[in-house]
């Protein structure tokens, strides 16, 4: 799973037994860790008394100015390492370089924004005040993020299959009801969802209806001329030519955006075969839960 | 007082740099106690726990973040029940809102 990275919890321990930073010292130390991909907790005096639940497993390191000697902390129960640092006197990139340390110490993992290799956290996000457990959005996904649950109900089940960037289930589904909180512009992103949003979406489908059905028929339909084409001279460089044409021919139904196709690594995509075994795969599996659902409710 | 925590949306670029500085800047000129994390979406796709203890109990909790109806549904993604109680629960939008006006919310007395 590429999800499956805790942080490392930091608590900025700002109580009783020790001095209080400096606003801007606080602010450049926290805003840097969060950049970094830490989570940190600011206690105060007043706060104290009341530490937070500790998630069990996941390392634990309180820093403070705690005038030259940092106390020994340990979990009564056992299940949470604890590492302490007197911060006093040393600069923020110092401070950095100490918790950084003790991580690759521990060989804690730490999914780092901006680095190379890292996850972007990019997935589907699911309304269900307005989802219908329609199972366009299980239809039409060829990368197997959605499922459903034991009451046949519509779950993102894989989120870390979901290509970064592409919000093309949400572009299909009739209610508005798949979000991607970090996409630019709304409902996509989580915003209000008001009448024009559902207008458009009624025109998507009803466009799609007279271009000759859903996209699936259109990518069957280019996989079949594929098909024949690659039997009688099958070819890699044919066979991503193919893929890149029904990708195209997405992109500019406005289903799949510029920026993702840009960045897609096409070789990585299903072949044609591939998604039309898929396409038959989801669609059974989506008919399967509807009429399961349907059994239920009846 | 009410539980705070932060959102730095630290993995894309859709909110503001402007506001949630200003935002974070001035969480650390008050005297609140606050939580903050790199990214609420990381954290529910890890289904964090930490996600529940914040809004266990009766208390109230506030989070600077995003969209409500996005947040909402971030917290049902991680398995947490998010509480259809606008009183107890205030999300403030750092994609839509100045950070003076998320500050008075986040720094406001529960009993105003």
């Amino acid at each position: 799973m590429k999800n499956d990275i805790h942080p490392v919890q930091i608590i900025l321990y700002e109580g009783d037994g020790a001095q209080a930073l400096a606003p801007s010292e606080r602010f450049a130390l926290i805003s840097q860790m969060l950049d970094k991909g830490y989570a940190v907790l600011r206690v105060t005096a007043s706060e104290s008394g009341s530490l937070p639940t500790l998630s069990p497993g996941i390392p634990l390191t309180v820093i403070g100015n705690f005038d030259g000697s940092a106390p020994d902390l340990e979990d009564a129960a056992g299940r949470t390492g604890i590492t302490t640092h007197d911060i006093s006197g040393l600069a923020v990139d110092a401070v950095l370089a100490l918790i950084e340390q003790g991580r690759v110490a521990d060989q804690t993992g730490l999914n780092q924004p901006g680095e190379a290799g890292m996850w972007k956290p990019w997935f589907p996000v699911i309304d269900y005040d307005r989802c219908t457990n329609c199972m366009q959005c299980l239809s039409f996904c060829l990368f197997d993020v959605y499922g459903v649950d034991d009451a046949q109900k519509i779950q993102v089940k894989n989120q870390d299959n979901c290509k970064t960037n592409c919000p093309a289930c949400s572009r299909v589904c009739p209610e508005v009801a798949i979000m991607f909180p970090k996409y630019a512009s709304g409902p996509i992103n989580g915003d209000v969802v008001n009448q024009a949003d559902l207008e458009r979406e009624k025109m998507k489908v009803d466009i799609s209806s007279l271009l000759g059905g859903d996209i699936y028929s259109r990518l069957r339909d280019r996989s079949e001329a594929a098909k024949s084409r690659f039997s009688k001279e099958r070819s890699p460089d044919k066979a991503l030519e193919e893929r890149k044409r029904c990708l195209t021919k997405l992109q500019q139904s406005g289903i799949i955006p510029d920026e993702v196709l840009a960045e897609l690594d096409l070789a990585s995509l299903p072949s044609p075969e591939e998604i039309q075994r898929k396409a038959a795969e989801a669609a059974a599996r989506a008919e399967a839960a509807r009429q399961a659902a349907a059994a239920e409710s009846s | 007082m009410s539980k705070i925590l932060y959102c730095r949306c630290a993995f894309a670029k859709v909110v503001p740099d402007a506001t949630k500085d200003a935002v974070l800047e001035k969480l650390c000129e008050s005297g609140a106690a606050f939580e903050s994390v790199a990214d609420l979406c990381e954290m529910a796709a890890r289904k964090d726990e930490r996600l529940n203890d914040l809004l266990a109990g009766d208390e109230g909790v506030k989070i600077a973040a995003c969209y409500p109806r996005a947040v909402k549904w971030l917290f049902h993604n991680a398995g947490v029940s998010f509480p259809n109680d606008g009183e107890r629960i205030n999300v403030l939008n750092m994609r839509e809102q100045n950070a003076d006006e998320i500050m008075e919310s986040l720094t406001q007395n529960d009993d105003e």
